[in-house]
C-alpha cells in the first residue's frame, strides 16, 4: 500500500505537469482534469499498479512456492493427499483477483487527488474546475475498462508467480531465478495484455 | 499389506532400483538399509507415486498405485504417513496447524474434536505444551517428532520413515526410536524405515533389507553382512 501511494502520487503530479505543458493555452483549462482523469482510469492506474504488484507479489509467490518445492513441503502435501495446486494456487489467485482492482481504484484516487492539488496550487486551476473536467467527460466505460484490465493483470501476476514457483528444481539459486522469471514474464504479459484488452474495449 | 513387485527405476544410465521386490505385512516394520545415495528415498517416493517407476508396481491392500486413478492414489495416501528426512514441516504454520492440516482437509469433524486429536498426538510424541511454536523455533530432533506427529494425524495404517534418526544426538535418536517402537506396538502401525543407521535398524526392524547397487536383499545377520560387504 505505501508503495502504491508513492507511485500514484508522482504519477498524478507528473501527468498533470505534462498535460498542462502540452494543453494550456490551446484548450480550456478544465481539460487538464479531463485528460488526467481518463489517462489515469484507462491506462496509468491499472498498469502501474499491476507492474508494482507484479514486482512485489509475483516474485514472492514464486520464491515461497519454490522454497516449498526444494524443502519437500509440496511433496509433503501430496503425501497427505492434498492437491498442492489447489491448496497453494487458488488462494493466491483469488487474493490477487480481489486485491488488485481495489489497489487500482485506490491508486487512481490518489493520483487524481494529487493532480488536483498540483493544478490548484501551481497552475491556478480551481478544484471545482478540475472536478468539472473529470466529471463532465466521465464515461463509465473508462473506469470499468480499467478495472477489467486489472482483473486480467491479476490473473497473469498470480499465475506467473505460482507457475515458476512450482517449476523450481534444485536449490536457492533456482528459487532466485524463479522469482526473476516470474516478475519478467508477468511484466511482459501485462504490457501485451494491456494492448489486447485496450483493443477490445477501447479500440 | 504392501507388495512391491519388480520395481525398476533409472536416471539416464544410472540404475537406482533394479527389479526390487519385497512385502510389508500388517503390523510389521521393515527396514531398508543402504549407504547414502543408493536410492532409498527414491524407493519410498516411488512407492507413494511421487516419482514414476520405469517398470513394476506397488500394491497397497490390493490396489496398484501405478494403475490407480488420481482419486484412488489420494485414497491410498490417506492411509500412509510419511516422515521426511528434512521433516518438510510448513514453516509458516505452528506445530498445531502442521499436525491438524491433514485432519482439516480430509475430515468434517468439528474444531473441538480436531483439537482433542492434536492434543493426543502431541502427548504421544512427547511435545505437549509446544503446540504454538513454529518449526523455526524447534531443534532438529523436535522437528522430527513433529513430523512423526503430522504423519499420525489421519491415523494411517502405514508409516514411512525416511532417515528418521539421521543427524540427531544420541538422546534424541533414542527418543525417536522409542516412539517408532511404541507406534508399532501400541498402535499397530506397519511400514518402512529407510536408514543407514545400523543401531536404528536393529532396534525397530522386524525385517531388514539391504539396498545396494539397485538390488535389494534380505539380511539375516545384519552386522556380519554389512561389515563383511
Amino acid at each position: 500500500m505505501p508503495i502504491i501511494v508513492v507511485i500514484a502520487t508522482f504519477t498524478g503530479l507528473v501527468s498533470t505537469v505534462q498535460t498542462s505543458y502540452q494543453l494550456i493555452g490551446t484548450v480550456p483549462r478544465y481539460i487538464v482534469g479531463t485528460t488526467l482523469g481518463r489517462m489515469v482510469m484507462i491506462e496509468l492506474g491499472p498498469i502501474l499498479t499491476a507492474l508494482m504488484v507484479s514486482g512485489r507479489c509475483a516474485s514472492s509467490m514464486a520464491a515461497e512456492i519454490g522454497t516449498m518445492r526444494v524443502t519437500e513441503q509440496i511433496d509433503a502435501l501430496e503425501t497427505m493427499a492434498i492437491d498442492p495446486y489447489r491448496f497453494l494456487n487458488l488462494p493466491r489467485i483469488a487474493g490477487t483477483f480481489i486485491a488488485l482492482p481495489i489497489l487500482t481504484v485506490f491508486a487512481e484516487l490518489v493520483a487524481l487527488l494529487c493532480g488536483a492539488v498540483y493544478a490548484h496550487y501551481f497552475l491556478g486551476i480551481p478544484f471545482s474546475l478540475f472536478n468539472y473536467g473529470i466529471t463532465h467527460y466521465f464515461y463509465a466505460r473508462d473506469f470499468f475498462g480499467g478495472l477489467a484490465k486489472s482483473l486480467f493483470f491479476a490473473l497473469v501476476i498470480a499465475s506467473s508467480g505460482c507457475y515458476f514457483g512450482f517449476k523450481v528444481h534444485g536449490g536457492a539459486r533456482e528459487v532466485g531465478k524463479a522469482a526473476t522469471y516470474a516478475v519478467v514474464t508477468s511484466s511482459i504479459l501485462i504490457l501485451v495484455l494491456d494492448f489486447l484488452v485496450a483493443l477490445v474495449i477501447f479500440g | 499389506m504392501i507388495e512391491v513387485k519388480n520395481v525398476s527405476k533409472r536416471f539416464d544410465s544410472l540404475v537406482v532400483l533394479d527389479n526390487v521386490s519385497f512385502e510389508v505385512a500388517d503390523a510389521r516394520l521393515i527396514v531398508i538399509l543402504g549407504p547414502s545415495g543408493t536410492g532409498k528415498t527414491v524407493l519410498l517416493k516411488s512407492m507413494l507415486g511421487l516419482m514414476p517407476v520405469d517398470s513394476g508396481e506397488v500394491i497397497f491392500d490390493g490396489v496398484s498405485i501405478q494403475s490407480a486413478r488420481e482419486q484412488e492414489i489420494y485414497e491410498i495416501r490417506k492411509n500412509i504417513g510419511f516422515v521426511f528426512q528434512g521433516t518438510a514441516l510448513f514453516d509458516s504454520m505452528d506445530v498445531v496447524d502442521n499436525i491438524s492440516l491433514p485432519i482439516c482437509e480430509h475430515t468434517k469433524v468439528d474444531k473441538h474434536k480436531i483439537a482433542q486429536r492434536v492434543v493426543h498426538i502431541l502427548k504421544v510424541i512427547g511435545m505437549s505444551g509446544k503446540g504454538r511454536l513454529y518449526p523455526g523455533a524447534l531443534s532438529g530432533g523436535m522437528k522430527r517428532l513433529v513430523a512423526i506427529g503430522r504423519a499420525l494425524a489421519l491415523d494411517p495404517k502405514y508409516l514411512f520413515y525416511d532417515e528418521p534418526t539421521t543427524g540427531l544426538d544420541p538422546i534424541m535418536r533414542d527418543r525417536v526410536v522409542d516412539l517408532m517402537i511404541e507406534l508399532k506396538k501400541n498402535y499397530a502401525k506397519s511400514g518402512i524405515v529407510v536408514t543407514h543407521d545400523l543401531d536404528t535398524a536393529k532396534a525397530v526392524g522386524d525385517e531388514i533389507y539391504m539396498l545396494k547397487k539397485g538390488k535389494i536383499n534380505k539380511l539375516d545377520k545384519i552386522r556380519k553382512e554389512v561389515y563383511d560387504g
